[in-house]
């Protein structure tokens, strides 16, 4: 690329190097964009500036051509107000949205930078979602009451069971205090679930008023006081934090509102309290919104409490029914009388609920604390009519839980994403992962019952002894060992030598004990498979028989492994085809499966290997190999996986992989492997075998030395 | 207090610990005693099993030997083993073995990490027989009339494979510990830690903070423990939020992110 070929990497690159650049990064052959007066004005920025506007253009022109035109555009007059974090951010925002919603919303991101991040000073050090999320998740979790989730949304609200949080908010100067400010967003937001603003009906509430857009917001203001002094209760170390934030940006309440804020300060106060004084206030002057406050969309939660209720209900009752069968009382004439207490807490904690069946408090059966809880939030107490257990027949299934589909029926309908597992992809050109790019699902191999096993071990019958031979070795027993400076037992005959050594007169040796030492071997290993087109025939043979040599051997070895082959088309249709999982046992079923195993469509490795690696992680093993047999390079159908994108993506997942401990390793047939795979495995991680009839023998071969 | 050793059946509690009943444990165990049966105390770790033993050894005035499992623990290094001395072998008798004679109170913590060989040598013990086969001896060792075994065991985050086993469960009476209640658990940060009861109080709001965690990123919420430790150090002067990011955040994960998020919720109760 012209930039970084300049010899000089000082100084100012000049607009002849920029223009050039940008027209081949623009493609500006085919799609006639102006870039001169582009170049001209970038050729004035300093070398530093440059090189980061340059390298995100080129980035995003990967994505797409036109987003990185508007960008850069955009972008030169930003380099002076905004911090370089903020910019990426703003870019990789604009990335996201034309994966997620295609080009006119991205377009949209773009051009609404201030909508973006709402920025009140020049130089700003927002806080970014991406960075301060993972935080203020467990922050909220931490706190009582419903198990929320938060997730990036256009605007600070909540539906009353996910809180949005803003892409970025960089409000305040300093980056702490946009992190605090977050922090108080979250919390004001758990606030209104915790303190019971959505218990009555607002959308009805305010209808009454001629103006609801104002009552709204003179509500939202009321709401905000009240809660303040809640979290004012419960923590106040955050109350602090807020009034400061409060104090720095400057909104200061109408005259009279002061009484009102007293008012709903009394730790009793509670939203119909708010309500009532909004009648009062309705006619005066509406607040400004304090920094933290974001916005209420009752219709949102309405739409939220709706389904939740229905389900809470159900689920509480089909809880109930399932505790009343677990407790087998065979001749129960009355009614089971459950009915729920309250223990005695303070006023500001949440009353823990007890459930009790005829007056003696049961264990509470899994998840019905939570839920009783979430269903205490959201009405105030539990019914009675909660409190049923629900007849057979009498509910709807499919409200109690999200089943996971069936994936062959969900095929059926084109691309729906619903009950399959997303995951990020690498893209290597735009240097970021593209987020829940690939849609995959796990289905299982039609087992083919035609004997192939059986042909297998037959054909390499003298091959199978030879393994046994070889791996028994291996096989770490207990054993005892003799002559110890310490162990469990006297070892007797060490003991009798040493005994006639200090009669000789010679030193007493002091090993005299035997140690039983037990097996350690704790390996787990996964083998990937490649099921892709191209290894239809002979390939697809000995993959399959190196498959049955190698659960013959391990399970001699006793070591974990499951299997799982992978192919697809298109980032929209992965998919994992599972052989034997680690629970399952060797036997007729799995040999069928490995029978069953044939050529699908393509090879888009590196969702394989993140999917895989989740679940090689959830074993618990100190050793944890990732085995790959594979035919080829990383290659998909149509949206340019083939090449050094698929190769990079691969890489980026066997990092990824590595560094949650897992050990990566290769078995190619490919001759040509030795040019991409160094680069993707790493120099040792990896084997080319050149003839395809030797991949039996050498499997095990190899597996043998990887876990010597 | 000076240094001093003891052999293991010396050990006696002498002054009394202190202990707030949460149920009837107490009674339960007293009477367990009395009808030589053993008991297994279930719950997860720094909620209070230890000082239960601890003050129930003080209350039935029996020596108290307690073993702390490791997963190297084998049936010799609690029944006893052969060493050689002056060219002779001698017997020494284990921990469990000593109980055994002496009529103490044997507390075997943390029993499933032990071997599986530890875990059966208890078997006959653990029931109506009594005794404790000496296999390396050939000998029966018949219970004195005052020992008492009691295990722990703590089923929240054990992996499976270490697991209890029903055989070994169902010799036992159970008696479950969990966190105390909100009030309780103050009075005992107040009183062990010495810091007042408003302080006390947030304390023990944000350990159950960390206890809501408990599943999503933490194996397990502070203990009361932690509590105590964090109040000692407040007591000494230590800045709260300090205190509880040395004596329980950095105590119960290593997850940086973790930290962070805790660090915010002690931060937002102090």
């Amino acid at each position: 690329m012209a930039p970084a070929a300049h010899p000089d990497t000082h100084a100012p690159l000049s607009a002849e190097q920029i223009s050039h650049a940008l027209e081949q990064w623009l493609e500006v052959e085919f799609t006639f964009i102006q870039v001169d007066a582009l170049a001209a004005s970038i050729a004035s920025l300093p070398r530093e500036d440059q090189d980061f506007l340059l390298g995100w253009v080129r980035r995003i022109a990967t994505t797409n051509i036109q987003i990185a035109h508007q960008f850069a555009l955009r972008a030169i007059s930003q380099l002076a107000h905004m911090d370089r974090r903020m910019i990426e951010a703003w870019a990789l925002h604009a990335m996201d949205t034309y994966d997620r919603a295609g080009s006119s919303p991205a377009f949209k991101v773009i051009n609404e930078l201030d909508n973006f991040a709402q920025l009140s000073h020049e130089h700003a050090a927002g806080a970014l979602f991406e960075e301060v999320g993972g935080i203020l998740l467990t922050f909220v979790r931490g706190l009582s009451g419903r198990h929320l989730k938060l997730e990036k949304g256009e605007a600070t609200y909540t539906d009353s069971e996910t809180l949005f949080l803003p892409a970025v908010v960089a409000q305040m100067r300093e980056a702490a205090d946009n992190f605090k400010l977050c922090k108080a967003m979250v919390a004001l937001l758990w606030a209104q679930t915790r303190f019971g603003t959505f218990r009555i009906n607002l959308n009805e509430a305010l209808s009454t008023y001629p103006d609801s857009v104002k009552a709204l917001k003179q509500f939202h203001a009321l709401e905000t006081l009240r809660l303040e002094a809640c979290i004012g209760r419960e923590l106040p170390g955050l109350y602090r934090e807020m009034q400061r934030l409060k104090t720095e940006t400057g909104v200061s309440l109408p005259a009279g509102w002061e009484h009102h804020a007293a008012d709903l300060a009394r730790p009793e106060a509670s939203v119909a309290d708010s309500l009532r004084l909004l009648e009062r206030v309705y006619p005066g002057a509406t607040p400004d919104a304090v920094c933290y406050q974001g916005e209420l969309r009752i219709d949102a939660v309405a739409a939220s409490i709706a389904t939740r209720v229905e389900r809470e209900k159900m689920l509480l009752r089909v809880k109930l029914a399932q505790e009343l069968e677990k407790q087998t009382i065979e001749t129960r004439r009355d009614a089971p009388n459950f009915d729920v207490k309250q223990v005695a807490n303070d006023h500001n904690d949440l009353p823990r609920l007890e459930i009790t069946l005829d007056d003696a408090p049961i264990a509470p059966p899994e998840g019905v604390n939570q839920l009783l809880t979430s269903i205490f939030l959201d009405l105030g107490e539990i019914p009675p009519e909660y409190l049923v257990p629900a007849g057979p027949g009498e509910y709807d299934a499919s409200l109690l839980e999200e089943k996971s589909q069936d994936p062959d029926t969900v095929w059926q309908g084109t691309y729906h994403e619903e009950g399959a597992s997303l995951y990020p992809e690498w893209d290597f050109g735009r240097q970021h992962y593209r987020k829940n790019w690939c849609v995959l699902r796990e289905r299982e191999v039609t087992p083919l019952n035609d004997g192939f096993t059986q042909q297998t071990l037959d054909k390499h019958s003298g091959l199978v002894k030879h393994l046994r031979r070889t791996f028994e070795a291996m096989r770490d027993e207990n054993r005892l060992l003799k002559r110890e400076p310490s162990g469990d037992e006297v070892d007797i005959d060490a003991l009798i030598e040493a005994l006639a050594d200090a009669r000789d007169g010679r030193e007493m040796n002091d090993r005299l004990f035997m140690r039983m030492h037990r097996s350690e071997r704790n390996i787990a290993v996964m083998f990937m498979v490649d099921m892709s087109g191209s290894t239809r025939g002979w390939i697809n043979d000995a993959e399959r028989e190196s498959l049955v040599l190698l659960c013959e051997t391990l399970e001699l070895l006793g070591d974990r492994y499951a299997i799982y082959g992978f192919s697809g088309t298109t980032r929209k249709r992965c998919e994992i085809f599972r052989v034997k999982s680690f629970d399952e046992p060797y036997g007729e079923t799995v040999q069928r499966r490995i029978a069953g195993i044939s050529p699908q469509e393509y090879t888009r490795m590196g969702v394989a290997i993140r999917h895989l690696s989740a679940i090689l992680n959830e074993v618990d093993a100190r050793t944890k190999l990732l085995i790959t047999l594979s035919d080829g390079k990383p290659d998909d159908y149509h949206d340019g996986y083939r090449g050094k994108y698929g190769i990079e993506d691969t890489r980026m997942a066997l990092i990824e992989a590595k560094r949650s401990g897992i050990h990566p390793f290769c078995i190619t047939i490919d001759t040509e492997g030795r040019d991409y795979l160094p680069h993707m495995y790493g120099a040792v991680n990896y084997t080319v075998i050149g003839d395809v009839k030797e991949l039996p023998l050498k499997v095990a071969d190899i597996y043998r030395k990887l876990t010597r | 207090m000076q240094a001093r050793a003891l052999t293991t059946e010396e050990y006696f509690v002498e002054s009394e610990p202190y202990y707030e009943a949460t149920g009837d444990e107490i009674a339960i165990f007293e009477a367990a005693y009395q009808n030589k049966l053993p008991v297994l105390l279930k719950g997860p770790t720094g909620c209070g099993k230890t000082r239960f033993m601890e003050y129930m050894a003080w209350r039935l005035k029996r020596p108290l030997i307690t073993v702390s499992c490791h997963d190297d623990l084998t049936a010799s290094d609690l029944v006893g083993r052969f060493l050689i001395k002056g060219g002779e072998t001698v017997w020494v008798d284990g921990p469990l073995a000593r109980a055994v004679r002496a009529g103490a109170i044997c507390y075997l913590d943390e029993i499933v990490e032990a071997r599986k060989d530890a875990i059966v040598v208890i078997h006959p013990l653990a029931d109506d027989r009594r005794v404790l086969p000496m296999e390396k001896l050939g000998t029966l060792l018949q219970a004195n009339d005052d020992f008492c075994l009691a295990i722990s065991y703590n089923p929240g985050y054990q992996s499976v494979l270490k697991d209890l086993k029903q055989s070994t469960r169902q010799r036992f009476v159970a008696l479950e510990f969990d966190y105390p209640s909100a009030d309780l658990e103050r009075k005992i940060v107040a009183k062990e830690s010495g810091v007042d009861t408003a302080l006390a109080e947030k304390l023990v709001k944000f350990a159950h903070m960390t206890r809501n965690l408990k599943g999503s990123g933490l194996d397990e919420g502070a203990s009361t423990r932690l509590l105590v430790h964090a109040g000692k150090l407040i007591s000494s002067g230590v800045e709260p939020i300090a205190a509880c990011r040395s004596a329980i955040a950095q105590a119960i994960t290593d997850d940086a992110e973790m930290l962070a998020a805790v660090r915010e919720l002690s931060s937002s109760i102090f």
